[in-house]
């Protein structure tokens, strides 16, 4: 299975920018998520590889083998769409049938590969149904059988998921993930949706505004997202502004008070401090050996079940949100909305983020 | 309470719906029972039935050439109206340029505009074109065709482009990613997805130009006349049941193509 590398590759639309010199390398055989807010270029990126959307500038080479200018029935690229579309004038074994027909696939091959491909996808008794005669999650099963197939270099999949629902969601993320760990698929996902790119992906590109933000496995871009968006769309909702002071050890809050860091990156300047809900410890009274601490009052208390949501609406004016373990699982008593709260922190805890 | 509410509604719109077929249906099954009345001169009640106004009709022989010509004119209109109409249609669902909904108004115009208006039109138009060419077309052939083609023109871009705006483009694209080239991708996916309006557009196209009357009065030769016009010049002098008779027949013609069509391409589906 080959690579594909994008280098600068750009889109306009007029004045507007789709897609800003974007590079990147998708590895041979490496599932990659394309993930970020609606409107930030995805489908357009996708697109451009597919061959639907004409690169403004840049180049785009599949396994070494410039592809920029090739329409797309010359890639051998599989693509699969948001809402399937199959072919409802064909049978399901003649929506898969079809790619291969054009590849001049002899009789007795197409109906193999094609019998192999719907059992691959747990169809085979569904071959002669016409498209409106199955399922949304069918469906979706036959356009990826049909974009397996013809053995593309590429599976090229957007938002394959949207329609589905969250179980059915559940199943196919997990299904698809089999099948390109199975064939060794070089696979680029467009979606919107973090756990998807989260629990799919080898490597995750979060993309705002038509730009690569961040790129990294899910575990490194979760853990230490780099910028405030990455931060916000990760769902980190305190973001302290601040600055760090030299040596790493301490963060000048602009609302006064210094914080202690550990361990955290240097970012010069205007930075901010993200610190995830799980990691700030909420207390009745003033804990005795705190390494941060800040005071304030219980603004929102939202119950979940196992876990307790507080918003509070500190002294030195931030607001921020805490998250606690349920009292009855061994978290500390609820406290009430209005009431007093101490909130503490390690060091260690949270990443710094430059402003973007 | 409530359920009974929708139940009146219900017995209502039944009831309404009856009535707008009574409407439709009961003129028709009049005619097709008077052609088989025996009255020298059309009158009720009918004196006994008999076949002969069908024997006289095709006798007649302004009826029977004018049959025919209807036939070849209509038939040869929609070929115009589907060679000229897919493309149009294309241009005006796909189509990104200035002036498009102004080109689709004077496309769907002959629809709205009176035959009787764009009749005269033409035929003066006609006119002009022999004072300046030199060249005939008022009362040949040629000017009936074109104005039966103006008439089902209309009709094949307004189904054509409606089975067109639902097609899925991603269903295209799908088909390019797997190999078609775009040739390909048109006649082995776009076309056979549109055809239910195709085959829709081309029998709405037909039937429309062969029942026409006001547009083909001013275009036809002195002996060569639609059957439309045949049967208006019979009724001018005589009042028996041959015209019942003719009728019938166009009536039976028009239900066989509607079942014909409706079996290969569900007409329900084209609107
Ligand atoms: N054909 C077009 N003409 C003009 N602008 C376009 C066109 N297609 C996309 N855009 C713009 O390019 C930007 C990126 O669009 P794109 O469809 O790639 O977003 P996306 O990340 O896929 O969003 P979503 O999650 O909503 O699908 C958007 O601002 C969009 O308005
Ligand atoms: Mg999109």
């Amino acid at each position: 299975m080959p690579d594909v590398v994008l280098q600068d590759v750009a889109k306009h639309y007029g004045p507007a920018v789709a897609v800003a010199n974007m590079s990147l390398r998708i590895g041979d055989g490496e599932l990659v998520a394309l993930l970020g807010p609606s409107g930030c270029g995805k489908t357009t990126t996708l697109r451009m590889i597919g061959g639907f959307v004409e690169t403004t500038s840049g180049c785009i080479t599949v396994g070494g083998r410039d592809v920029t200018a090739l329409p797309p029935n010359r890639r051998n690229m599989g693509f699969v769409f948001q809402n399937y579309a199959l072919f409802p004038h064909m049978t399901v074994a003649q929506n898969v049938a079809f790619g291969l027909e054009m590849r001049g696939v002899n009789r007795s091959d197409t109906d193999r590969k094609v019998r192999e491909a719907l059992v691959r996808v747990r169809l085979a008794q569904y071959a002669d149904r016409l498209p409106r005669q199955l399922s949304g999650g069918q469906q979706q099963r036959v356009a990826l059988a049909r974009a397996l197939v013809i053995e593309p270099d590429v599976l090229l999949l957007d938002e394959p998921l949207s329609n589905l629902d969250a179980s059915l969601r559940q199943e196919m993320k997990i299904e698809i993930r089999q099948l390109q760990q199975s064939l060794g698929l070089t696979t680029i996902f467009v979606t919107h949706d973090q756990d998807e790119a989260m629990s799919t992906a080898d490597r995750m590109v979060l993309m705002y505004n038509g730009k690569v933000e961040q790129v990294g496995p899910p575990d490194e871009v979760y853990g230490a997202p780099r910028s405030v968006f990455a931060a916000g769309f990760l769902g980190i909702p305190n973001l302290l502004p601040g600055q760090m002071l030299p040596g790493q050890q301490g963060f000048r809050l602009e609302a006064g008070p210094v914080l202690r860091l550990s361990g955290q990156a240097a970012v010069a300047g205007r930075c901010f401090l993200a610190l995830r809900p799980e990691v700030i410890s909420i207390h009745a009274a003033p804990p005795s050996d705190a390494e941060n601490c800040l005071a304030g009052r219980v603004e929102i208390m939202t119950y979940h079940g196992s876990a307790v949501e507080y918003q509070l609406r500190t002294d030195i004016g931030l607001t921020l949100t805490a998250r606690a373990v349920a009292p009855g699982l061994g978290g500390p008593a609820l406290l009430p909305e209005g009431s007093r709260a101490w909130l503490s922190w390690p060091a260690t805890a949270g990443v710094t983020v430059s402003e973007n | 309470m409530r359920a009974g509410q929708s139940r009146s509604i219900r017995i209502g719109y039944t009831a309404f719906s009856m009535a707008v077929i009574g409407f439709i249906v009961l003129p028709l099954i009049f005619i097709v029972w008077m052609s088989f009345y025996s009255n020298k001169i059309l009158s009720f009640p009918p004196e006994g039935y008999t076949l002969d106004w069908y024997r006289r009709a095709w006798a007649l022989s302004d009826f029977r050439n004018g049959f025919f010509l209807s036939l070849r004119t209509s038939l040869i209109a929609t070929v115009v109206a589907l060679c000229l109409g897919l493309p149009a249609s294309f241009a005006l669902v796909r189509g990104r340029f200035w002036g498009r909904e102004t080109v689709s108004t004077v496309l769907m115009s002959p629809m709205v505009v009176p035959g009787i208006v764009g009749g005269s039109a033409l035929f003066v138009f006609f006119l002009e074109v022999e004072f300046l060419t030199g060249w005939r077309v008022a009362g040949t052939s040629l000017g009936l065709i074109v104005a039966h083609s103006l008439i089902a023109l209309p009709w094949m871009i307004r189904l054509v482009t409606t089975s067109l705006i639902s097609v899925n483009p991603s269903i295209e694209e799908a088909a390019r990613s797997l190999g078609a080239a775009p040739l390909t991708v048109f006649f082995r996916i776009t076309l056979p997805v549109i055809k239910p309006g195709l085959i829709a557009g081309s029998l709405f196209a037909f039937i429309n130009s062969f029942i026409d009357l006001e547009k083909s009065i001013f275009l036809v030769g002195p002996d060569s006349t639609t059957l439309q016009i045949a049967l208006i010049n019979y009724l001018e002098w005589n009042f028996d049941s041959t015209i019942g008779a003719v009728a019938t027949v166009q009536i039976a013609l028009i239900t066989v193509l509607l079942l014909i069509t409706d079996r290969y391409a569900k007409l329900s589906r084209a609107f």
